[in-house]
């Protein structure tokens, strides 16, 4: 049995370009400043490869995916 | 001999028993005695192990056991120790007051930190009031050749989050006090890349006193869960504002009191800092002053500050003080503080003026800054916020659909 993932936010590497909000809106939707309200909950299998490559994404390198505590 | 420190329960333990007791060296050592050595590895787990039994957390706010501070810093290889006096909280004295009255105990404190995490240095960063305090006593010491571990005194920076730990360590590194983003943690990776202990002058204070007196003399005064005495700055509406020590656990009212009781009909307290949370006065005075005392009003004593808030004032408009201050204080790193609490303050303002403030868009924007920064630099203003709403919001008129 793996660890749940959590999609977590480096918020002082984060510039708020808003590409992750745009890939993967089942999990990260964007606050009224433009910057991403992750999901606190752990990342649901199916979406598992799409949050991965939403992480691959982030031109800023500000978001991650959690497994462990 | 110490016989009058020792006594069981007895505080004041860090500031002085009477005004005229000298801070110099000679008088530290005829109070307290000195301070044991920590020669090797067994006395260093021996009292790892005594500040675990005392019970010892920190005193700048968080609250973190030092025993497993102390642990998790001693396991790493090549560790610094970094003491924070930076007192960014603009409303507290009580790390100035101590470094200004008691340099040689901080200074001990951070010895032993040093000595019994393995680090070979030791950085103390204080507020520019107090540096030259500080200096006087390294040259006391560099005198009497009494340290075993190399200590640097450094002015702190100016500026609310500036006293955060990993801000402290970026200004020493850097001379730029900005928070860094968590992982790794500082005792993992911290100044310059090494193992760093970040503690609050007074827990080193604290920890002087552990290693010279034990776990037993220190529980004796405060909570069997929130053991020892702590400082305390009381302002505001009272008689003689100032700082205090006290046993934790004190009652709120006792600690208006001895500074001097309130000099006007009271409303309100604000109590843990700028970051803290809006009590009613009434409610509280009966509270023991401690985590556990005022945990179901959704306070606590943070750093150690009580501000009282006359019945004459408006809870609001100082609320909406704080949180402008607090938005210009953001270090500007990430996108919800920097622009979340500009625009918290600017609802603040509109209803204190009562000039049509959206209760609804504030509370919307407490949610979207709440816990979405590198520091705890929004949070604690979120804190406030919300706070003076439960506290002071009876009194708003309802705005059309309820608010909200």
């Amino acid at each position: 049995m793996t660890a749940p993932a959590r999609l977590r936010v480096d918020f002082i590497a984060c510039d708020g370009r808003g590409l992750c909000a745009e890939a993967l809106p089942e999990l990260i939707t964007l606050d009224d400043w433009g910057f991403p309200i992750v999901s606190g909950r752990a990342v649901p299998p199916r979406l598992l490869a799409d949050a991965r490559a939403t992480v691959r994404l982030c031109p800023k390198l500000a978001l991650r995916l959690d497994t462990g505590r | 001999m110490t016989a009058a420190l020792l006594l069981a329960g007895a505080v004041p333990r860090l500031l002085p028993s009477e005004p005229t007791d000298p801070a110099g060296l000679a008088g530290h050592t005829a109070r307290y005695g000195p301070p044991p050595l920590v020669p090797g590895q067994r006395q260093r787990d021996a009292l790892i192990a005594e500040v675990d039994r005392a019970g010892l957390t920190g005193r700048g706010g968080a609250g973190f056991p030092t025993a497993r501070k102390l642990a998790a810093v001693a396991a790493g290889r090549a560790p610094v120790v970094v003491a924070n006096g930076t007192e960014g909280e603009p409303a507290s004295a009580k790390d100035r007051v101590l470094i200004a009255c008691s340099p040689h105990l901080v200074l001990d404190g951070a010895v032993l930190a040093a000595e019994v995490t393995g680090a070979r240095k030791a950085v103390i960063v204080v507020h520019r009031d107090v540096r030259a305090v500080l200096d006087e006593a390294m040259a006391e010491r560099a005198r009497a050749r009494s340290d075993r571990v190399r200590l640097e005194v450094r002015a702190a920076a100016e500026g609310f989050v500036a006293g955060q730990a990993s801000a402290v360590v970026q200004w020493v590194q850097r001379g730029v006090p900005a928070p860094t983003a968590t992982p790794p943690r500082l005792a993992q990776r911290g100044l310059r890349g090494a193992p760093t202990l970040v503690q609050n002058v007074e827990t080193l204070a604290h920890l002087a006193l552990i290693a010279r007196y034990g776990a037993a003399w220190f529980r004796s005064a405060g909570t069997p869960a929130e053991p020892g005495s702590m400082l305390v700055t009381v302002l505001g509406a009272v008689r003689e504002p100032g700082v205090r020590e006290v046993a934790i656990g004190t009652p709120v009212g006792q600690l208006l009191d001895l500074a001097g009781g309130a000099s006007a009909p009271l409303q309100a307290l604000l109590l843990g800092g700028y970051f803290g949370t809006w009590v009613d006065a009434a409610e509280a005075s009966a509270r023991p002053f401690s985590s556990a005392g005022l945990a179901d009003l959704d306070a606590g004593p943070g750093a150690g500050l009580i501000a009282a808030l006359p019945a004459s004032a408006c809870g609001l408009s100082e609320t909406a003080r704080l949180v402008r201050y607090l938005a210009g204080e953001s270090a500007g790193q990430c996108g919800p503080c920097m622009f979340g609490l500009p625009a918290i303050a600017g609802q603040a303002e509109r209803l204190a003026e009562g000039r049509g403030a959206d209760l609804g868009l504030l509370h919307r924007w407490l949610g979207q800054v709440d816990g979405r920064g590198g520091c705890a630099h929004p949070d604690g203003a979120v804190r406030l916020v919300r706070s003076a709403l439960r506290m002071f919001g009876p009194e708003l008129p309802v705005p059309p659909g309820g608010g909200r």
